[in-house]
C-alpha cells in the first residue's frame, strides 16, 4: 500500500516533507528541467531583500572535504523584480512556494514581510535572521535572542501567512534562540543555516574567499544540524524543518526521527539537480520497505 | 540535460593533459561551440561538487561492423590540476560518469566574410576546436596557440587538419616563437585587410591582453571565461564575473554559467 507522505507545516499541507533550501534552488525555474516540481513538498526562493543586491566579489565559493564554503553576499533580484519576473512562474506550479527574505534593519524585515504578504503565490515566509543589524553595530540578528525576537515580532505583525524563522547555528545555545523566536510568534522554525567557516590558500598565504569567511554547508555539517534539530525539538512546540547536509533519503529520515516535520535539501541540488525528487521517492520506498504507513508517525520518534 | 555517459577512451595527449571521449544522447549533437558540461567526478562525496569542462568535440561514431548502431559521443580535453581531474585521469573505457549539459551560451559564429582569429592558451584550446570546426566551413580561420612550454600546446595537428593556419608561441621557446602568442596576433591584425573577429579562451591574463588588443583596434572579440562553479545552472551565484560598468558603488555581476561562459569582451570589466 502507498504510504501517506503528507505532512502539515504550520497550516500548509505538503504532499511530502521534502523541500529545497534557500539559495540552492534559484527561484524554482532554474531546476524545472531536472526536477518535477510537483513531486516535492515545497520549494524556497533565494533570499530576497527590498533592493536588488549584487553580492560579494569573487571567489565566492570553495570546496572543502565533504562540504563547501560560500560567500555569495545574498545576491538577489530584489522584491520588485521578484514580483515582476519570478512570481508568474510560481503561479504555474502546483506546489507551495516559500519566500525567504532578509533585511539589515527591523523596519526592512517588516516591510518585506508586508510586501510578501500581498503575494497570493507565496504560501509562507521564511525569514533569514543570519544577517547583520546595521543599526546595532552589525550584530547578527540571529545570534542575540532579544534582537531575533524583535525581528520576529515585527514580521509577525506584518503578515498573516505562516512565518518560518530560519535559525543560525553560529550561537552558543540554539535552544535559547529557538525559544525566543517561538515566543515572538514564529509558526515554524527551520534549521540550520550555514556555519561560518574559512579556507586558506597556503601557497598564496591568503584566504581563498574574497570575503575571507563564508558559510559552510554540505554533508560535513549533518551531525551538527541533526544535533541542533534534536535539541530544539525537545524545547519547542512549533514544527521544525531540518536542514544541513541532507544528501539521501536516510539523511532526511534521520532528521524526521530527530523531530523535524519537514526537511530542506540544499547543497545536494548542486551535485545532483534532481536530488530533492529522488530523496522524496526514496523516502517513500523506505516507508514501504519498513512497513510504515504514515510518515507522520516517524516525526520525533527517535528512541533514546 | 542530465545523463550517464560511458567512457569510450581516455588518454594522455601531452604530459598532464588528457583527452576523454564519452557516449552522449542523440540530442547532445546540437551542442554549440563554447558550451560546457558539469561532470560528477565521483559517485561519493569527495570530490563533492561537479567540475566544469568545455566541450572539445562532438560527433557520431559509426562502427565498422554492419548492423552496429551509430554512437553519438563528445570529447573533453582536460588538464590535471587537482583532486577531481587527477581522478578523471584514472578512469578507463566502460567506466560511467554523470554529466550535466550542454550548458551555457556558446560562441556567436558571426558572418562568413571576415577572418576568424582564434586565440588559445594551454587547456583554453579545449572549447576552441569545435568552434574552429564550424568556422572553417565559411571563413578563413587562424589559430594562435600559446603556452609555457611545448607540452602546453595541444592538438595542433587536429586544427591543421581542419585547414586552420596555426601560429604557436611558447614562453621558453620550445615550440614556435619565443614569447607570448599575442605578439603574433598583433602582427596579423596589423596586416589585416578586411574585417575580423577574435575568439579567445585561456588564462585570465591572456584574455585581458587579447581584450585590450581588440578594444584598441575596435575589433569584435568574444572570450570564454572560467569561474568557480557549484551548480552550472544559475542557482548558486558562485561563478559571477564583473560586467563592464561594475564598481563597488554600482555592482554589476554576470553569471558565467548562464549568461556565459562566452561574453563579448566589451561587456566585461577587465581591470579593477
Ligand atoms: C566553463 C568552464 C570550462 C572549463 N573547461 C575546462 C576544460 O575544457 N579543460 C580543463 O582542463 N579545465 C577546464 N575548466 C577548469 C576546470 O573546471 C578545473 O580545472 C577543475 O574544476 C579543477 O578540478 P580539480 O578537482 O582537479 O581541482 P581542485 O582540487 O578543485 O583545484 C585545483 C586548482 O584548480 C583551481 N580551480 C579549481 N576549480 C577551478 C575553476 N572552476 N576555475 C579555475 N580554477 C579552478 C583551484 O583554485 C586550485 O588551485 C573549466 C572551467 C570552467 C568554469
Ligand atoms: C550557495 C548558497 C547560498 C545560500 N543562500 C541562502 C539564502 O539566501 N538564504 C538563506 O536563508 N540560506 C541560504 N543558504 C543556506 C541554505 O539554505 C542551507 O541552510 C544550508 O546550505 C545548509 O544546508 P545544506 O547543507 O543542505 O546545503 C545558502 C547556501 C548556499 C550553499
Ligand atoms: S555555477 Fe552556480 S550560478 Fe553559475
Amino acid at each position: 500500500m502507498k504510504p501517506d507522505m503528507s505532512v502539515n507545516l504550520a497550516g500548509i499541507p505538503l504532499r511530502n516533507p521534502v523541500m529545497t533550501a534557500s539559495g540552492t534552488f534559484g527561484y524554482g525555474q532554474e531546476f524545472a528541467e531536472y526536477v518535477n516540481l510537483e513531486s516535492i513538498g515545497a520549494f524556497v526562493t533565494k533570499g530576497l531583500s527590498l533592493k536588488p543586491r549584487s553580492g560579494n566579489p569573487t571567489p565566492r565559493i570553495v570546496e572543502t572535504p565533504g562540504g563547501m564554503l560560500n560567500a555569495i553576499g545574498l545576491q538577489n533580484v530584489g522584491i520588485e523584480a521578484f514580483i515582476a519576473k519570478k512570481v508568474p512562474f510560481l503561479r504555474t506550479v502546483n506546489t507551495p512556494a516559500i519566500a525567504n527574505f532578509f533585511g539589515n534593519t527591523v523596519d526592512e524585515y517588516a516591510e518585506l514581510a508586508r510586501r510578501l504578504d500581498d503575494i497570493p503565490e507565496v504560501a509562507a515566509l521564511e525569514v533569514n535572521i543570519s544577517c547583520p543589524n546595521v543599526k546595532q553595530g552589525g550584530i547578527v540578528f540571529g545570534t542575540d535572542p532579544d534582537c531575533a525576537a524583535t525581528v520576529v515580532k515585527a514580521c509577525r505583525a506584518a503578515t498573516t501567512k505562516a512565518l518560518i524563522v530560519k535559525l543560525s547555528p553560529n550561537v552558543t545555545d540554539v535552544v535559547v534562540m529557538a525559544r525566543a523566536c517561538e515566543d515572538a510568534g514564529a509558526d515554524c522554525l527551520s534549521l540550520i543555516n550555514t556555519l561560518t567557516g574559512m579556507a586558506i590558500d597556503l601557497n598564496r598565504r591568503r584566504p581563498v574567499l574574497a570575503n575571507i569567511t563564508g558559510g559552510f554547508s554540505g554533508p560535513a555539517i549533518k551531525p551538527i544540524a541533526l544535533r541542533m534539530v534534536w535539541q530544539v525539538a525537545q524545547a519547542v512546540k512549533v514544527p521544525i524543518i531540518g536542514i544541513g547536509g541532507i544528501m539521501t533519503a536516510s539523511d532526511a529520515l534521520e532528521f524526521i526521527l530527530a523531530g523535524a516535520t519537514a526537511i530542506q535539501v540544499g547543497t545536494a541540488s548542486f551535485i545532483n539537480p534532481g536530488a530533492a525528487q529522488e530523496i522524496a521517492e526514496e523516502m517513500e520506498a523506505w516507508l514501504v520497505a519498513n512497513g510504515v504507513a504514515d510518515i507522520k508517525s516517524l516525526i520525533g520518534a527517535l528512541e533514546v | 540535460m542530465q545523463f550517464t555517459a560511458m567512457i569510450l577512451s581516455n588518454a594522455e595527449v601531452s604530459p598532464g593533459y588528457w583527452r576523454m571521449r564519452l557516449t552522449a544522447p542523440q540530442e547532445f549533437a546540437s551542442a554549440r561551440p563554447g558550451q560546457f558540461v558539469m561532470v560528477r567526478v565521483a559517485g561519493a562525496i569527495d570530490p563533492l561538487l561537479r567540475r566544469p569542462f568545455g566541450i572539445f568535440d562532438v560527433g557520431i561514431h559509426t562502427p565498422a561492423q554492419s548492423g552496429a548502431v551509430a554512437q553519438p559521443y563528445f570529447e573533453m580535453l582536460y588538464r590535471v590540476v587537482g583532486k577531481g581531474t587527477a581522478l578523471l585521469a584514472t578512469l578507463h573505457e566502460t567506466d560511467l560518469l554523470d554529466i550535466l549539459g550542454p550548458l551555457g551560451k556558446g560562441f556567436n559564429l558571426g558572418t562568413a566574410d571576415e577572418e576568424k582569429l582564434i586565440v588559445g592558451g594551454g587547456v583554453g584550446l579545449a572549447p576552441l576546436y569545435l568552434l574552429a570546426r564550424e568556422l572553417v566551413q565559411q571563413s578563413t580561420v587562424r589559430l594562435f596557440a600559446g603556452g609555457r612550454t611545448r607540452d602546453d600546446i595541444l592538438c595542433i595537428t587536429e586544427f591543421e587538419r581542419l585547414g586552420v593556419e596555426c601560429y604557436t608561441a611558447t614562453e621558453d621557446g620550445s615550440l614556435g616563437e619565443q614569447g607570448l602568442v599575442t605578439e603574433a596576433l598583433i602582427r596579423r591584425l596589423d596586416a589585416l585587410k578586411g574585417r575580423a573577429t577574435i575568439y579567445a579562451c585561456g588564462p585570465h591574463g591572456m584574455l585581458n591582453a587579447v581584450a585590450t588588443i581588440a578594444a584598441d583596434r575596435s575589433i569584435p572579440c568574444q572570450v570564454s571565461l572560467e569561474g568557480y562553479m557549484a551548480c552550472g545552472v544559475g542557482a548558486c551565484l558562485g561563478c559571477v564575473a564583473p560586467g563592464q560598468g561594475h564598481s563597488t558603488e554600482t555592482p554589476d555581476f554576470r553569471c558565467v554559467c548562464t549568461d556565459g561562459p562566452v561574453f563579448e569582451s566589451g561587456e566585461l570589466k577587465w581591470r579593477d
